[in-house]
């Protein structure tokens, strides 16, 4: 018997986040109605007039895509806190980094279904041509989706444990994800417009430098989030 | 003969306030320690510190005569049966059982956990959600959880807790085996005579401390009783 | 633990708080210096006045994010209490520095902008930073275990330094109005010496304050511990 190597074991930890959540689908399910209702919403509030769809759908897409985030995030450690599940990945030999990776890839599967509902769901409602941006779009989803996703995931550790646990979660990490929403949207936009990739180039670098840095801060301050 | 579960000067404050301060303890393979005490006297932060979920402030804690301080992994050989279930309730009983059983690095998780929930008499409800099982069945599933991995040290907080007599009986089965297998036991309760009825050796802890620490046939059960009962009113 | 004086049973007096008295005199000091003593620059008129409380006060909050940074890292590393406690002292003040710096901000800006407002990138970067600091002193409130607290502000505040030149980066990105910074560029200051003078002197009548503050701060933390575990019963 030796105990699974870090990646391994996160694997299994990601893998039962996400049994539980094909067996509730409660999280899920609300997350994807609540990212679509909110494009909805959002095109009733919508001048368009005044403000062309190319304009207000990056908007739409990323500050949709950052709240129905937040409600994935919020579920993640919530299984863990009941019955003190937690616990039982404590006691046993995986590494305390190999709990916060499992999180953190289930929390990013999560937060990847619902970018693949809401993205063709703005282009769809906002009759927008992302026919021959798709791909690139999905790229910048994915880029977001990790920065979202390293930060959330030890904020909502830590957030389980205190009092207004709803609330906590939102307010930790929505100024982290400031400059992921800025970047996302803003190269949206640029791709949207049709310009050259080489204009979102900036942003897309600091999307990126996000995740590295973030990636790697967060998976090393995790073990200090637990109590020893 | 290094001991299964071995502590020296063992301390954990918290802040200002020493839960467990100093203590020392050997136990040898099979035997078993029936540990009182009244609330708040650190005995659960003593079980927390064996099973490496807590790390000491002071001395260390030895499994098999490895240092939970200085090997984490090796927490590996502990079980631990604690208040709460440690189970997903959204799961199955095998399903918790299968995680737990790769957790540990199993080669075969699905045959182990069958036979843990099977030695804990509950495979016949192992494709049931947990949250579908009654408080004494999920109990059952958690002490099944705790063995999984045959560990050589097995912590129990208030086990009996909760447990019908057919669960019971079969946590008094699985203890037995475990014991003669070479597991160390550390036995928290409140029941003094449930207690004693398993244990080598008992301690009565007051204030982190052991205030009385002996092996169990040197003395009487009722007498022991008495003392218990007294000791903890005078600490009160 | 921290050495205390005052044993138990001792009578608590008043304290004279010497620090922060000889830290507002030396700002008022600065500040009548820069209303009667130092030209009106020629565009801007009295408005440029502000600069020396605005600049000062954000130079100052910046300091004190910096020691929370600093003291968050001690924390996790020794697990000192002291760097805790230092850390939420420094948050406070911080984030008091930084509401000055957003509030004289829009003070001046009305005349010379035109608007109190606007989303420029220093503007919009320190709003982020105002909400960042507020929500780290947000979850010590909302953690009633002193040790949890500790770490988990320490995971905190490191992040948040890390964030900070994200931030920046961002907002930067976006076309900006602000003024740029004149008197810590490469080149020469382009202001005149008396200015400097005087926006100098206010800086470390500031830090000074800052200093005081942080120092007031840290004491009431002190006893508010101390009170804590006096009423814990023992």
């Amino acid at each position: 018997m030796s105990a699974p190597s870090t990646l391994a074991a996160a694997w299994l930890v990601a893998r039962k986040d996400l049994a539980i959540e094909f067996r509730t689908r409660t999280a899920f399910m609300s997350a994807a109605v609540f990212a679509v209702l909110g494009i909805v919403i959002f095109y009733f509030a919508w001048d368009s007039t005044a403000v062309s769809a190319i304009d207000l759908a990056p908007g739409v897409l990323w500050v949709i895509f950052t709240f129905s985030g937040l409600l994935g995030l919020q579920r993640s450690f919530a299984v863990e806190q009941v019955d003190r599940a937690m616990d039982g990945l404590l006691i046993s030999p995986v590494d305390r980094e190999a709990i916060y990776l499992g999180k953190a890839i289930a929390n990013f599967l999560f937060v990847g279904g619902i970018q693949v509902l809401a993205i063709p769901a703005v282009a769809l409602f906002y009759n927008l041509p992302f026919e021959r941006s798709l791909l690139v779009l999905f790229g910048i989803a994915l880029l977001a989706a990790l920065g979202l996703v390293a930060v959330g995931t030890l904020f909502s550790a830590m957030a389980v444990n205190t009092r207004m646990a709803e609330l906590l979660l939102p307010m930790l990490s929505l100024p982290f994800f400031v400059p992921v929403v800025m970047a996302a949207a803003e190269s949206t936009a640029r791709l949207l417009a049709g310009r050259p990739i080489a204009e979102a180039w900036p942003w897309l670098r600091i999307l990126l430098a996000f995740d590295l840095v973030f990636i790697v801060a967060c998976t090393l301050a995790f073990p200090f989030t637990l109590e020893e | 003969m290094t001991a299964a579960l071995e502590a020296s000067a063992l301390s954990k404050s918290f802040g200002q306030r020493r839960a467990v301060d100093g203590i020392d303890l050997a136990l040898g393979a099979g035997e078993c320690l029936a540990l009182f005490g009244p609330n708040g006297a650190g005995k659960t932060t003593l079980l927390r510190l064996f099973a490496g979920l807590l790390r000491p402030t002071g001395g260390h804690a030895y499994v098999q005569g490895v240092s939970l301080r200085d090997e984490p992994r090796t927490r590996e050989r502990v079980g631990l049966i604690s208040h709460q279930s440690m189970l997903y309730t959204a799961l199955t009983a095998r399903e918790n059982l299968e995680f737990a059983a790769r957790l540990y690095g199993l080669p075969d998780a699905g045959a182990a956990a069958m036979r843990a929930l099977e030695a804990m008499r509950i495979a016949d409800r192992a494709g049931m959600p947990v949250r579908a099982l009654s408080r004494g069945l999920q109990q059952r599933v958690s002490i099944a959880r705790a063995i999984v991995h045959d560990p050589a040290v097995v912590l129990l907080d208030e086990p009996y807790t909760g447990l019908d007599e057919v669960g019971a009986r079969a946590l008094t089965t699985q203890l037995r085996t475990l014991r003669a297998r070479g597991a160390a036991l550390v036995l928290v309760t409140h029941n003094v005579a449930e207690g004693l009825a398993l244990a080598t050796h008992a301690a009565i802890m007051t204030d982190g401390r052991f205030a009385r620490f002996e092996q169990r046939d040197v003395f009487d059960a009722t007498q022991y009783l008495a003392d218990y009962r007294e000791l903890v009113n005078v600490g009160a | 633990m921290t050495a205390s004086p005052a044993g138990e049973g001792s009578t608590p007096r008043p304290v004279f708080d010497w620090l922060i008295w000889l830290a507002l005199a030396a700002v008022a000091g600065a500040y009548i210096r820069a209303i009667f003593f130092t030209p009106p620059e020629a565009l801007q008129g009295y408005a440029q006045k502000i600069y020396y409380i605005h600049v000062s006060a954000a130079l100052n909050a910046y300091l004190a994010f910096g020691v929370v940074f600093v003291a968050s890292i001690v924390h996790l590393w020794l697990g000192d209490v002291r760097a805790d406690r230092l850390a939420e002292a420094s948050a406070e003040v911080g984030l008091l520095f930084t509401t000055v710096v957003l509030t004289t901000g829009p003070m001046w800006a009305r005349p010379i902008w035109g608007t109190w407002w606007t989303w420029d990138a220093r503007l919009t970067a320190t709003l982020f930073l105002w909400f960042l600091y507020a929500s780290y002193l947000v979850l010590r409130g909302a953690i009633d275990d002193p040790h949890m607290r500790a770490r988990y502000s320490a995971v905190t505040g490191i992040m948040g330094a890390i964030l900070i030149p994200f931030i920046h980066l961002s907002v930067y990105l976006f076309r900006t109005l602000h003024p740029m910074p004149i008197l810590l560029k490469p080149s020469a200051p382009s202001m005149p010496g008396d200015m400097v003078e005087t926006f100098l002197i206010a800086w470390v009548a500031f830090t000074l304050l800052c200093i005081a503050l942080l120092r007031a701060r840290y004491r009431y933390g002190e006893l508010k511990e101390r009170a804590a575990m006096l009423e814990a019963g023992r």
